[in-house]
């Protein structure tokens, strides 16, 4: 967005483009929120489940349910519902969780710091392994190292999650034991720490408990490199085709002319054009992951978003369903703006 | 280029190392109990709300009640709180003398104004399990008349009929009339809510064990109160959730957890093999029966819904698809309750079925549709059934939902049959006879919605019956009627009752003293510990 935006030196101008730019990406943010509230919304109140139930049970007595109906607000026409919604939204207020009767919002203060821990390893392994392994598929191309390196892609891309982590648990916690089991932390190891981040790996660092932080990690170690290898066959495919593409351009011919090592060339020149799309890439995948991967979390007890917004999703739990589409729609505007800012950085065109 | 793959083999080297330290211990501390068990269902701790399974559980460990019976007998009843009570010679008067010397978990003294306070509120707060109570005529405008205080350790309670008094006292042993700490409750009240919103997350009981720490989709911890008279083996109890039944068996075979609650079949039977791990197990007060609309009108002819009782292959369902997890039962009364009929009538007979589908006009047989919950368990049944009925004709056809779905319809008579589980509410037959034989309006706009209401069904002259049973004192006759009213919805009721299910444990060696009643809030771990 606002690429079009030429600049040209002047503090003037710069604040205008700045400042058009803010302004740009509220605008985008807040119709993309909206968007998402209003689908969601009235998706969730035409799906054939009685939220009622989920509150009262099913054999409450009637006028315990028409109570609870009420006190929803269910029994008002629809548009109104979401005008209340919308009204209460905008100052901040989401509404309750009706299973967990907490706000919205700090039921998902409590569980994204999961997700967010476990998407970020896994995007870290994911494009620390993917990217060399995709650059070395396309310099080797047609090599046996190409052939595994899409073969892992493919596997990654085929094979079910759910299998891939029971098959991995199997092995690597219950034959081999060189991980800890499914959940974030030890029984043990979990009064040992107050939570203030909500991330287990910085909470336990920050207060010096080792013993309690190796646990979070042998416990974090299994998902994230399930997640790792997902967003890895993702990048280095990826990597392997904008490679390909951009070795067969001119300028690495001229380069190589030059007399570049070949190192420099495929790091310096081609890589560096590759990076580009890659960024992109990276962040849609980032983005995935934040998303909640239900599956893995369920296979792994990992109380994240995914299984949060599933399982309120299950029981109608539209506020909680609500809040969480918000937060993932924040999450890829976000990230679209974070690579939108570093495609500037990375090609001069676009400034 | 030779240093692309050393770069890589060195990342690798790293992901190894960070992933092989064996710090992982193989067992749980020797004083603490771990269990694996889907736990998502939980809304509240408060006992005057609590109406899940998980929940009742968890209350039934650390809250008392009044009365409480013999998980290895019903019929045997005493007191918990109350030391003794006795009933007015006209029936409508209970006066229960309370136990002295009790004392809370927070350390105040349990006395008869915690006991009054404590019914009275789980009324006026009038919650989905208040019905139990209420029923008796109390309402949030009398109940404060209706449940005094007498004395400093005497409570009394006035019906307004003079019900049975077995129907009270097995109605006084259910969750909601768990004893509160009524000091503290008070102490965290917020505009007049008697401690509604604090209780929810928060504990004041006197059981055994005490609440420490709920996280919602996480975590339940118990301790040990140390007030409680007969002091608990183990220190710790904790509750993990574990949504992948997969992943439960991988714990427990680990040791990482030493209870597991929710594994299929399957599992069961992996791990019964192996010599760390044992099962246990119990009948429950839940029943899997399907339920024919009488809107529809094929299921309405009486020779229909007798033809579809011969044609569910119940040995076959509960020795594979259900084997350890249910056996079969067909009367409304589930095994383990006062005039339980336990003999079981029907079988698979399919000639039999096509006769009678015969004298129904349906020798050629129909379609019908089945709601049917999208769990592996459900699904298969409802697929086991699907063949047998059409051995006799009857094409049906499986309309999958999610569990919340199905409800909602089979809640507004949309179905033709659902295929569902019900369990008991409390532990005396009326809570079962009042919904499936008792509908005292069958109208669209009825306010009371029973099974019967919801199958359409009008049972005529069993609503009556029901109603007279709760009044019957003497046991022995109590027992026949509801006896009867079962043999009655057996031959002719829309139902087709086919499975009680029973709860499996499977525990490491080292776990003993588990108890498995009959109900989830009579599951005990207060005697239970680790060898």
């Amino acid at each position: 967005m606002a690429s079009e935006t030429m600049t040209r030196s002047g503090g003037h101008d710069a604040l205008r483009s700045f400042l058009k730019r803010t302004a740009q990406f509220l605008l985008v943010l807040a119709t993309t929120l909206l968007g998402l509230i209003a689908v969601t919304f009235f998706i969730g109140r035409v799906v054939p489940i009685d939220p009622v139930i989920a509150i009262v049970g099913d054999r409450a007595p009637a006028h315990v349910y028409e109570r609870a109906r009420e006190e929803l607000g269910l029994d008002l026409p629809l548009i109104q519902q979401f005008g209340i919604y919308v009204k209460k939204a905008v100052t901040g207020d989401f509404g309750n969780s009706v299973l967990t009767t907490n706000p919205v919002m700090t039921d998902i203060a409590n569980v994204f710091p999961a997700t967010l821990e476990l998407a970020t390893l896994g995007t870290i392994i994911g494009t620390l392994l993917g990217i060399p392994l995709g650059v070395l598929a396309a310099v080797k191309r047609g090599s046996l190292i190409d052939q595994l390196v899409r073969l892992l892609g493919l596997v990654g891309y085929s094979v079910p999650i759910f299998w891939l982590g029971l098959m991995s648990l199997l092995l690597f916690y219950a034959k081999l034991g060189w991980v800890g089991g499914p959940g974030r932390i030890d029984v043990t190891y979990s009064y040992l720490y107050t939570p203030v981040t909500g991330i287990v790996l910085l909470d336990t660092a920050m207060q010096g408990q080792w013993d309690a932080f190796w646990d979070a990690v042998s416990h974090i170690a299994l998902p994230a490199c399930l997640l790792g290898y997902f967003s890895l066959a993702y990048i280095s495919r990826m990597t392997r085709s904008f490679m390909l593409n951009e070795l067969a351009q001119e300028y690495v011919i001229a380069a190589r002319v030059k007399g570049l090592s070949e190192m420099r060339v495929i790091w310096r020149h081609a890589l560096r054009n590759a990076a580009v799309p890659l960024v992109t890439v990276i962040a849609l995948s980032y983005a995935n992951l934040l998303e909640g991967s239900v599956l893995t979390e369920t296979v792994f007890a990992w109380p994240g978003l995914g299984q949060y917004i599933t399982n309120s999703l299950q029981n109608a739990d539209m506020n909680a369903v609500l809040g969480g589409t918000l937060v993932i729609g924040a999450v890829f505007v976000l990230l679209n703006l974070v690579s939108d800012l570093l495609y500037r950085l990375l090609d001069p065109r676009t400034r | 280029m030779k240093r692309l793959p050393k770069f890589l083999l060195s990342a690798a080297m790293v992901a190894t190392m960070a992933t092989s330290f064996s710090a992982v211990k193989a067992a749980t501390p020797p004083d603490t109990l771990v269990q694996a068990w889907q736990i998502d269902d939980i809304i509240t701790l408060d006992p005057a709300e609590i109406f899940e399974f998980t929940a009742s559980e968890i209350a039934g460990n650390t809250y008392e009640r009044l009365i409480n019976y013999d998980p290895k007998d019903v019929s045997k009843i005493y007191g918990e709180v109350a030391e003794s009570w006795t009933v007015s010679p006209d029936g409508k008067t209970i006066t229960f003398k309370i136990r002295e010397g009790k004392k809370f978990a927070s350390g105040n003294p349990l006395t008869a104004e915690d006991v009054a306070f404590s019914l009275q509120r789980a009324v006026i707060l009038d919650k989905s399990p208040a019905f139990i109570l209420g029923q008796f005529g109390l309402t949030k405008d009398n109940v404060k008349d209706k449940i005094k205080q007498t004395g400093p350790y005497e409570v009394t309670m006035e019906l307004d009929k003079a019900y049975a008094p077995s129907f009270v006292l097995y109605a006084l042993t259910s969750t909601v009339a768990s004893v509160v700490d009524k000091k503290l409750v008070m102490q965290n009240e917020k505009d007049g809510d008697l401690g509604y919103n604090w209780l929810k997350t928060h504990y004041a009981g006197s059981g055994p064990f005490s609440i420490r720490d709920w996280k919602a989709n996480e975590v339940v911890v118990l301790e040990r109160n140390p007030n409680y008279d007969k002091k608990t083996p183990l220190a710790r109890v904790i509750y993990r959730h574990i949504k992948e039944t997969a992943t439960q068996r991988l714990l427990l075979e680990k040791g990482d957890v030493d209870i597991a609650r929710n594994l299929n079949p399957e599992e069961l039977a992996a791990v019964s093999k192996d010599p760390n791990i044992e099962v246990d197990s119990g009948a429950k007060g839940t029943l899997y029966y399907l339920g024919l609309n009488q809107k529809n009108p094929n299921l309405a002819k009486p020779e229909v819904r007798k033809a579809l009782k011969y044609l569910v292959d119940y040995a076959a369902i509960a020795d594979t698809i259900m084997k350890n997890k249910a056996e079969v039962h067909q009367a409304f009364l589930p095994e383990g309750f006062l005039g339980a009929v336990n003999e079981n009538p029907y079988k698979l007979d399919v000639a039999k079925a096509k006769e009678l589908l015969a004298q129904a006009g349906l020798k050629d047989g129909f379609t019908v549709t089945m709601d049917t919950r999208s769990t592996a368990d459900i699904t298969a049944m409802a697929q086991a059934i699907q063949q047998t009925f059409a051995q006799a004709g009857i094409k049906l056809e499986i309309i999958p939902g999610d569990g919340k779905q199905t409800l909602t319809k089979y809640r507004a008579r949309q179905h033709d049959i659902y295929i569902g589980q019900w369990g008991a509410d409390y532990q005396d037959p009326n809570t079962n006879a009042d919904t499936f034989a008792a509908n005292d309006n069958n109208a669209d706009n009825a306010s009371a919605k029973p099974l019967a209401w919801r199958n359409a069904w009008d049972p005529g002259p069993l609503t009556a019956k029901t109603r007279a049973a709760v009044m019957e004192k003497d046991p022995e006759k109590r027992a026949q009627m509801y006896k009867e009213l079962q043999q009655a919805v057996l031959d002719d009721g829309p139902y087709v009752i086919f499975l009680q299910q029973i709860e499996n444990m499977a525990m490491r060696k080292n776990v003993d003293g588990v108890v498995i009643g009959p109900s989830f809030d009579t599951n005990s771990v207060a005697q239970a510990k680790k060898n």
